[in-house]
């Protein structure tokens, strides 16, 4: 941290300072996308069980009517995006890489898409395990990045209380802007989205913390915060990456969550910005998820812009319609730091997505492919947010001392945020490096102790 | 055709070679001062031992069929650095054998550039010292009349022999002055380089201020250096304090090799510590080392020995000094109340 820092909005110690890239999509209204002739629904967009299909082909389904149910605790329902008939139920790619079941939908014309009819639901009567109940009906999961339902982490184990909801508007990552047009937009539902989570949590207080790069946002919402009591707006420094729940948390209430731990340890909920909104406007209405903004932009779109897109559109159908040039060889889904390439353009928008980047060849920032030997200039162990010692951490991975880099240098604790990587000058692959010692740790079977 | 890349998907704009050529560009003044001080030998002298530590990188790249490491400027910054702790008139084939040194054995032998333990460019300085220990501890002072258009005698003494004093070209280093005659050099002439000494350390001014540029710049940390500066300023002055006679911190900053082995050797990424803690270890253990060999052994110089020292206590100052890793002490309090 440089001296000038404490002149400047809260932030956490070490971490990068990117280029934002969100100048072509910040000042882009939200626009809904038209609907794809199919769409594919994989029964598998969060964190958790598959949901189980409710529908056979040859139905005839409703915007927003149950295709997939719960299987248990540990995962969420899905609804029908579009009104329309099911085609089949198949194995398709998905952005994780292995082909998962997906219902197919061949959607009638867009001029007849109408909602199926749900009764309004009064949330204050609900006692707190029928509100736990109504998220989990709605299908949420965090619409971040990380795809964990949202139910699942309102339910608190009962020996821990929660003072505080932290509301995450960092969205750090470059490129993406959805979060910071969603409290543009539609800053009452997420005012309202809190007040109903804050309830449910039983939290005193509620911080809405986001970047100082969308100061636009934060006088929006504190235009209309006069209304809800015990909702403050933090801003902090535009900084990666502060959107980490952990160091937010850190950032705002100066507490720190105990590594391998949860937010609720330290009295903490996060739930993003884009989660909230459309909880607020879902509950209520008793429906279902079926859509998500997304970010479309990069070097390779010819409309760059943030759209509202039906859950199941594929990629083709969106790139056609949002127009591409070049040779568009580099599809990132989520953004640059954390995101993943897709293998195929019939891999489908899911609920986790918030971006869709299209960047042709030599676009991103490349200086040289070249990789050099770690000259341990530690420039990696002072961008590591989590404190770790990458430049050690890459020297095992590289003689597979897979062991040491768990037990002594923390490996597990890594959560793979890609400082490091960025920031080294020898261009070593170390995030790369530590997922596949991750998973070779994982699966390896334990030693008896 | 869709490429599959893993994440990050960004890269940061500053590379290798870009640090090692800006560590380079801030090392060119120093070699002018020095010319400028010196003349033709010094010129002579930092291109003969450039051009050794380039030609047996290459050497050494041919014959394990190794892909070509010159393009990343460090055997450029080897040779630099070794030459400029050399004595103006070391003999020239001298320093073709320091840089073959430094880079075969100070290097290649560990697996090339980002594995050596030692710095290269001390490694090659301890091999001449204890080879020629004649030659390197043969100076000249500043400034001498006809320095642009003769060499020093010594300088050109022909391969496998040793070079015979010639007076008018000798003159002890302020340390070494200090040391056996107790006589302190005026510390104007210190900090602005008009002392004898090897090529590279006479103006403590001038490392200072291209040390300053690469930490400006993010090509170097500020650690060690300040840890260095600071432990010195720390322990001289404990010493001055006891005793008058012990020379005065600001002597012992400035004089000898410390500022440019405090900025630019110690620095050398490679054989330093990574973690913020290590580094002032690192840095503490140098200064401390220096001042006990100044005051204390029979060498009128220690910085390089010191620095070779706590490289090779690296990995020993690494384990003991791992960060703290965000969330740490949290589990153990958790742990605690179970
Ligand atoms: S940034 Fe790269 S070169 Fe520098 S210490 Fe880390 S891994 Fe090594
Ligand atoms: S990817 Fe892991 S090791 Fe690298 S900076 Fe992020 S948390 Fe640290």
């Amino acid at each position: 941290m440089s001296i000038l820092d404490l002149f400047k909005n809260k932030t956490f110690s070490h971490g990068i300072h990117l280029p934002d890239k969100k100048e072509h999509t910040r000042n882009q209204k939200i626009r809904r996308l038209p609907f794809a002739p199919e769409l594919i629904v994989p029964l598998t967009q969060h964190f958790g069980a598959p949901a189980k299909a409710v529908v056979s082909p040859g139905q005839e389904v409703v915007r927003g009517e149950l295709i997939a149910e719960a299987d248990g605790f540990m995962s969420v329902p899905i609804h029908a995006p579009a009104s329309g008939v099911i085609k089949e139920i198949e194995l398709y790619p998905t952005a994780k890489g292995p082909k998962t079941e997906a219902i197919i939908i061949k959607t009638w014309p867009g001029a007849s898409q109408r909602m199926a009819d749900f009764d309004p639901v009064n949330i204050p009567s609900l006692s707190h395990e029928q509100l736990i109940q109504a998220v989990q009906d709605t299908g949420m999961v965090g619409l971040g990045g990380a795809g964990f339902p949202t139910h699942v982490k309102l339910s608190v184990p009962a020996e821990y209380t929660i003072d505080t909801l932290v509301v995450n508007g960092c969205e750090c990552e470059p490129y993406l802007t959805t979060d910071h047009r969603l409290m543009l937009e539609s800053t009452e539902k997420l005012l309202h989205g809190i007040s109903i989570l804050m309830n449910a949590l039983g939290a005193k207080q509620a911080i809405i913390g986001i970047e100082d790069n969308k100061m636009d946002a934060v006088n929006a919402i504190k235009d209309h915060i006069s209304g809800f009591e015990h909702i403050q707006v933090q801003a902090v420094q535009t900084h990666y990456p502060q959107g980490s729940e952990k160091l937010l948390i850190k950032v705002l209430l100066g507490r720190e969550v105990p590594s391998g731990g949860y937010p609720y340890q330290v009295g903490v909920v996060v739930q993003n910005i884009a989660t909230i909104t459309q909880l607020g406007e879902l509950l209520p209405t008793n429906q279902g998820l079926i859509e998500r903004v997304v970010t479309v932009t990069g070097t390779g779109v010819k409309k760059p812009g943030n759209y509202l897109i039906p859950l199941g559109t594929p990629i083709r159908f969106l790139l056609d319609y949002v127009g591409f040039s070049g040779t568009a060889n580099h599809l990132i889904l989520g953004g640059p730091m954390m995101g993943s390439t897709v293998a195929s353009l019939d891999v489908p928008i899911t609920k986790p997505v918030s971006g869709l980047l299209v960047f042709n060849e030599q676009s991103i920032e490349k200086v040289s492919d070249e990789i050099y030997p770690c000259i341990k200039c530690a420039r990696c162990v002072d961008a590591c947010p989590m404190h770790l010692n990458p430049s050690m951490l890459g020297q095992l991975a590289a003689k597979r001392e897979y062991d040491p880099m768990m037990e002594t240098y923390n490996l597990m604790d890594c959560f793979e945020c890609g400082c490091c990587s960025y920031i080294c000058p020898s261009n070593i692959p170390l995030v790369q490096y530590f997922r596949i010692a991750k998973s070779v740790l994982r699966e390896r079977p334990r030693e008896e102790v | 055709m869709i490429e599959l890349r893993t994440s990050p998907h960004m890269k940061g704009a500053l590379s290798l070679p870009q640090i090692m050529r800006h560590v380079i560009y801030a090392l060119l003044p120093i070699c002018a001062f020095s010319i400028y001080q010196f003349g033709i030998s010094a010129l002579a002298l930092i291109t003969v031992v450039t051009l050794s530590c380039i030609a047996t990188e290459a050497l050494f790249n041919h014959l394990s069929n190794k892909k070509n490491s010159l393009n990343d400027y460090t055997a450029v910054i080897t040779g630099i650095l070794l030459a400029l702790t050399l004595p103006p008139g070391f003999p020239l084939w001298m320093g073709a054998v320091a840089g073959f040194i430094a880079i075969s054995m100070g290097k290649t032998l560990f697996g090339g550039m980002g594995f050596n333990l030692f710095n290269p460019a001390l490694l090659g300085r301890a091999f001449v010292q204890a080879a020629f220990p004649v030659a390197i501890t043969s100076w000249t002072p500043t400034g001498m009349a006809d320095r642009f258009t003769q060499f020093i005698p010594s300088s050109l003494t022909l391969p496998f022999t040793a070079p015979t004093a010639v007076d008018g070209f000798s003159g002890a280093t302020p340390l070494a002055l200090q040391k056996f005659e107790d006589t302190l050099t005026p510390n104007s002439d210190l900090i602005l380089g008009f002392s004898s000494g090897s090529l590279g350390e006479t103006s403590s001014l001038l490392i200072v201020f291209c040390g300053a540029y690469l930490i400006i710049r993010g090509f170097m940390g500020w650690r060690i250096p300040l840890a260095i500066i600071l432990s010195t300023i720390l322990i001289s002055g404990a010493f001055y304090l006891l005793d008058n006679s012990y020379p005065s911190p600001l002597f012992m900053l400035t004089s000898g090799g410390l500022m440019l082995g405090a900025l630019f050797m110690a620095t050398d990424p490679v054989s330093a510590p990574v973690t913020p803690m290590g580094m002032w270890l690192f840095g503490f253990l140098i200064a401390a080392m220096t001042i006990i060999i100044r005051l204390f052994g029979g060498l009128p110089e220690g910085i390089m020995y010191a620095i070779l020292f706590a490289n090779a206590s690296v990995p020993l100052i690494e384990a003991i000094a791992q960060p703290r890793k965000f969330g740490q002490v949290a589990t153990k309090k958790s742990g605690e109340s179970k």
